[in-house]
């Protein structure tokens, strides 16, 4: 299938950036979107121009490295995945195909379509983690936890910090994120006795990195990759607010 | 100093609380309002005005309201301009995830119902207060329903409160059960169930208040 | 020739750890202060052993080249992780997984490093329960177990398809906690270039920026690299892009011993290949062959009208399927070890009776879905049967799912005694980059159990055993010249890459390398696929060097320059498996060698001479490696001939 491609080229952080177009002829349907971009890459190469740079590592949905802005979309017109689970099949023969990097004060451009993701990071170590130390955790079986709980930490838990929900929200609101990380250990027994500095502490990093707000749109659910539900913001709403009214230092 | 700057979900929740606050008064409002609509030339709604200008509980209301006006609508400002100043690099190709297209509006709607509030208190409010002097009086007496009538039979004024209602609709419709889901309640069962609360609450206030321009302009003799 | 000592400490088997932890040297708080340990690598061995070392009280350095510590690979083990906890009461116990995980291995893997893997596993669990870790649970609230290829037992703990993601991410938290105590620093996106010794010792890194193209130094008293297998070699593999065998490599060159390279997994269960555009193999968990059903169909005509597209599998009833794993092995039927499947599919295509491009196999949960209803089947695998019908656009609830072997994991890795600790001392190495205790084939669910027990539980104690004797070794400065020489050796490398200016890309000399390697040192070996590969591989090698055409430049984002560094390691690295391949005359595990095999076609050990580690030794770009043997001696296993009928 023939391609055309409006991709966003950006030579670094301050540089200006602009779209410039290319053309592949021979895509097979087959290949991933990515494998398409590979092929535009060795063209370019070949042709002693810079090739396109973006992120992107397991190539199976999971790592959460890649993650461009297709037409629109976040990840693509695919629901439920990642970037690097899109194959060509999902568009039409002759297609022009506009790619942009994920666009977010937060998320600064460091080259073309590649940018930087070490909020999250920062929002992590804030807070997103139970404090215990190797080998002092007691039996597993001790402390049971209802299936439904489990359930539910594990499908927030599937998140791949990829930023898509940055990417899709209106106003770049990490809070889909923060609020799956927030709500895995929250539905946990283990998670309780840090609950509340978690939250306060985690969105206050949310907050110091610029992100937007949540303006209950849901974007970000519908172009979650692993389609995390957006109750759990609502559950980290509740959680800093509980906490909030709790603390009183903050 | 971030320990002194209200976070991001505080002040939505303040922004909702102070919504919630307004949900329940467009009620009453309407409640009023529609007094309106009895047959006796205005005497049940004068009644009913009268008991809310002279009810202590509503004197006291009267200012709390007036703040929840102001801080639903600095606050929305300000998480509005937050939001743009997260994303200073718009993205040439608009987002087309499949999403509520209402939410998406909610500032654009609020400025616009915003501005028709402006637009109601200098209609009647303003008045009351003595701010303003009522323009072409029908009656000897000044009223809130010889007001309406006035300005209702004018079809430049009801053209703008009809439209503004639709706004309110849209407005409404989003705010209502975006409440829920800012103080935290999302749930597989009930949300559903307050969505369409919310259409419904949505409609009945914007349908309701509606009434009132339609009926003193196509039906009042 | 360098005896190598393992240093297994005395005493009988199942005692060994303790005696071992009852006597090895500690360093005290204080002290711990005083010294630094630098991490290459952030899955699950590197960041639970940074995390756990931090715990300890040491400085950690932690280096990565993804963008972020959680994004190592080790997200995309799906399948679950083994420990002995016996929660179902069907028998197990450490002897059983440690006797498992030997027999699986093919009796080439060391007891005692497997006995303390088995020891440990169960606190595994503890610690990552303890971590938030959402394994599945049953209705009463209590973990849950299944069953894996290799074990008659149920042992395998799992978070639906995403247990490596959910492991990682705990892993992850502790390092955060680390990092936010400041005992941690992470360096994300930085590729190790090579490793400095300093008195013999290795003593610091050199890493290039990958945003600047910087190169920078660090220095520490110790060097622990869990940088993962070197699958990457066959370029097609289920690894990450940027899975990468360089630090290992670097390491080798320094002076560690490269043990066992030929051992290398294709796993049974993966998406087959679909065109030359393809860039990476997706697995299909290993689970799957839980209540799947693998089979090809009986007839050469059929399977050649199923290529065609004439007929679709469902039309082929109960007699024109051939079950062939079930009718080969009737005690483990579809479960039999990694290897074993592997080898069964790839004789069933070679032999005409492939599907789909002639390189499938089908795995079928017809029988699966009308046994335990559609919705069981969802609730198991439906998130792996999402992800098949992605890539593959067929419904697999109501088509057979195609699958083949591909390269999935190195058994093979540095050679490191009981301590972790490579050749080169203070070099330390734990998880996949090591050979330790998988010998030739590893078990399902067992690298998720090796990476964790290296870090939580190992590393800890043999890394302090080490450093109580650094406490008087001051710190280095950046400026010894030992790092002047490395950069300078480095900076020539980079530079000679640059300037090649040739007409071939990174990948298409990649691809080349990937082929040679599947085709000659795949599945399936012979002396005479071997010593082809031995002869084109330099040819390769050459090319590569006068002909790669690399764009951009040195400073800056320039990610085929990173690519290109890789792959010239790749292409020496093939070399060694494929010389270690020839080497070992024998079937045993992942190794497949023609000549060795009964009249079944079942792989042939020779335990009387092939009982050794082969560990490789640098001897200078010019020169032959040599190979230095480790005998495996088992005190308590009775070596048996794998059988799985």
């Amino acid at each position: 299938m023939k391609i055309k491609l409006k991709i966003w080229r950006q030579e670094n952080a301050t540089a200006k950036g602009k779209f410039v177009k290319y053309q592949l002829d021979d895509v097979s349907p087959d290949s991933s979107f990515l494998e398409m971009l590979d092929e535009l890459n060795q063209d370019l190469i070949q042709k002693d121009d810079d090739p396109v740079v973006f992120d992107h590592d397991c190539r199976e949905g999971i790592c959460g490295t890649c993650g461009l802005y297709i037409n629109g979309r976040a990840h693509g017109p695919q629901k439920g995945s990642a970037t690097c689970q899109l194959h060509m099949r999902s568009f039409k023969d002759g297609d022009t195909i506009t790619v942009e990097p994920w666009r977010a004060k937060a998320f600064p451009v460091i080259k073309d379509l590649m940018v930087d993701r070490s909020a999250f990071d920062r929002i992590m170590v804030s807070g997103g983690y139970i404090s215990i130390n190797a080998g002092s955790a007691p039996e597993a079986n001790n402390m049971p936890v209802r299936k439904e709980n489990a359930d539910m930490a594990f499908d927030a838990a599937t998140c791949i910090g990829c930023g898509a929900c940055v990417a899709a929200c209106p106003n770049a609101s990490a809070m889909l994120f923060v609020g799956a990380k927030i709500s895995h250990l929250a539905l946990l027994p283990q998670g309780q006795p840090e609950a509340e500095e978690r939250v306060l502490e985690m969105v206050n990093q949310m907050d110091l990195e610029g992100f937007g707000n949540c303006s209950n749109n849901y974007s970000c659910e519908a172009e979650c990759p692993k389609e995390i539900s957006v109750g759990n913001i609502a559950r980290m709403n509740a959680q800093f607010f509980g906490a909030k009214l709790k603390s009183g230092k903050k | 100093m971030s320990n002194l700057a209200i976070r991001s979900i505080s002040k939505k929740i303040i922004t909702g609380l102070a919504g919630l606050f307004l949900i329940t008064f467009l009620v009453v409002h309407l409640g009023v309002n529609l007094t309106m609509l009895v047959p006796d030339g205005g005497e049940t709604f004068r009644e009913a005005a009268e008991f809310m200008r002279t009810n202590p509980v509503i004197k006291i209301v009267e200012p709390v309201l007036f703040a929840a006006f102001i801080i639903h609508i600095i606050i929305g400002i300000v998480l509005k301009i937050q939001n743009w100043m997260a994303r200073p690099n718009r993205y040439s190709v608009s987002n087309k995830a499949y999403t509520y297209w209402m939410s998406k509006y909610m500032f654009h709607t609020g400025i616009v119902v915003l501005i028709f509030l402006i637009i109601h208190l200098i209609n009647f409010y303003f008045i009351r207060l003595g701010l303003l002097e009522p323009s072409n009086v029908m009656s000897d007496e000044h009223d809130f329903y010889n007001q309406a009538i006035m300005l209702f039979r004018d079809p430049l004024y009801s053209v703008i409160y009809l439209v503004a209602f639709v706004f309110l609709a849209v407005h409404l419709n989003h705010a209502f059960q975006s409440f829920f889901q800012t103080i935290g309640a999302n749930h597989s069962k009930y949300t559903p169930v307050i969505k369409v609360i919310g259409t419904i609450y949505s409609l009945v206030i914007s349908i309701g208040f509606a009434i009132i321009p339609i009926y003193f302009l196509f039906f009042y003799e | 020739m360098t005896k190598l000592d393992a240093k297994i400490p005395e005493g009988p088997l199942a005692k060994k750890w303790t005696r071992f932890r009852n006597t090895c040297k500690l360093v005290n708080p204080a002290n711990k202060r005083k010294l630094d340990i630098i991490v290459v690598g952030t899955g699950l061995g590197g960041a639970s052993a940074a995390a756990s070392l931090a715990e300890l009280g040491y400085n950690v350095k932690v280096f990565c080249y993804q963008d972020s510590p959680r994004r190592a690979h080790s997200i995309a083990a799906q399948g679950g992780i083994n420990a002995t906890k016996n929660y179902p009461n069907d028998g197990d116990s450490i002897y059983r997984l440690f006797y498992d995980t030997i027999k699986g291995g093919d009796y080439r893997s060391r007891e005692a490093n497997v006995y303390r893997l088995a020891e440990v596993s169960s606190n595994i669990i503890d610690q990552a329960v303890a971590q938030g870790v959402p394994f599945a649970r049953e209705y009463g609230g209590l973990l849950d177990n299944r069953s894996f290829g290799g074990a008659q037992v149920s042992r395998t703990f799992y978070a639906k398809g995403q247990t490596g993601q959910q492991l990682l991410l705990g892993a992850y938290g502790s390092l955060n906690r680390q990092v936010h105590q400041g005992k941690v620093k992470v360096y994300a996106r930085r590729d190790m270039l090579d490793i400095v010794l300093h008195q013999g010792k290795a003593r610091g890194i050199i890493t290039r920026n990958l945003i600047t193209g910087e190169i920078e130094r660090h220095t520490a008293h110790a060097v622990v690299l869990a940088t993962g297998g070197y699958g990457n070699v066959y370029f097609l593999s289920t690894y990450a892009m940027g899975a990468n065998g360089s630090p290992a490599w670097k390491a080798y060159k320094k002076g560690a011993y490269f043990a066992n390279p030929a051992f290398v997994q294709i796993h049974p269960t993966c998406m087959p290949v679909k065109g030359e555009h393809q860039s990476k193999l997706t697995l299909m968990s290993e689970s799957l062959r839980n209540d799947g059903r693998i089979w090809v169909p009986k007839k050469k005509e059929d399977a050649e009208k199923l290529r065609k597209g004439e007929i679709s599998p469902n039309d082929l009833g109960e007699e024109e399927r051939d079950y062939y794993l079930e009718r080969r092995y009737p005690a483990f039927g579809n479960l039999v070890p990694r290897d074993v499947a592997s080898r069964a599919a790839k004789e069933r295509c070679d032999n005409g009776f492939g599907v789909g491009t002639g390189q499938a196999v089908y795995l079928d949960f017809r029988d699966a879905i009308n046994r335990m209803g559609k919705e069981a089947v969802e609730a198991k695998y439906g998130n792996l049967f999402e992800i098949y019908k992605k890539i593959n656009d067929e419904n697999p609830y109501e088509v057979p799912m195609k699958i083949f072997p591909a390269t999935h994991y190195t058994m093979g890795g540095l050679w490191v005694d009981y301590h972790l600790q490579t050749t080169v001392p203070g070099l330390f190495a734990v998880g996949e980059v090591n050979f330790s205790d998988h010998g030739a084939n590893r078990l399902g669910a067992s690298a998720l159990m090796q990476g964790l027990a290296d870090g939580y539980f190992v590393l800890p104690y043999t890394l302090s055993n080490y450093l109580s004797d650094e406490l008087h070794t001051p710190r280095l400065t950046t400026k010894e010249k030992e790092f002047d020489e490395v950069e300078e050796q480095i900076n020539e490398r980079l530079e000679k890459l640059m300037n090649i200016k040739g007409s071939q890309t990174v990948d298409a000399i990649h691809k080349r390398l990937g082929h040679i390697m599947w085709d000659h040192v795949g599945m399936s070996r012979t002396k005479e696929s071997l010593e082809e590969a031995l002869k084109m591989l330099p040819e390769l090698r050459k090319e590569f060097w006068n002909d790669v055409k690399i764009p951009g430049h040195q400073h800056g984002v320039n990610p085929e320059l990173m690519k290109a560094g890789w792959v010239a390691d790749f292409l020496e690295l093939g070399e060694l498996i494929a010389r270690d391949a020839l080497q070992r005359e024998e079937s045993c595990g992942g190794h497949f060698r023609q000549e060795y095999q009964t009249e079944e076609g079942e792989a042939l050990r020779r335990d009387d001479e092939y009982s050794f580690v082969g560990a490789w030794e640098y001897k200078g770009d010019d020169q032959k490696p040599e190979m230095h043997k480790e005998d495996i001696v088992y005190e308590v296993t009775e070596r048996k001939t794998r059988s799985y009928k």
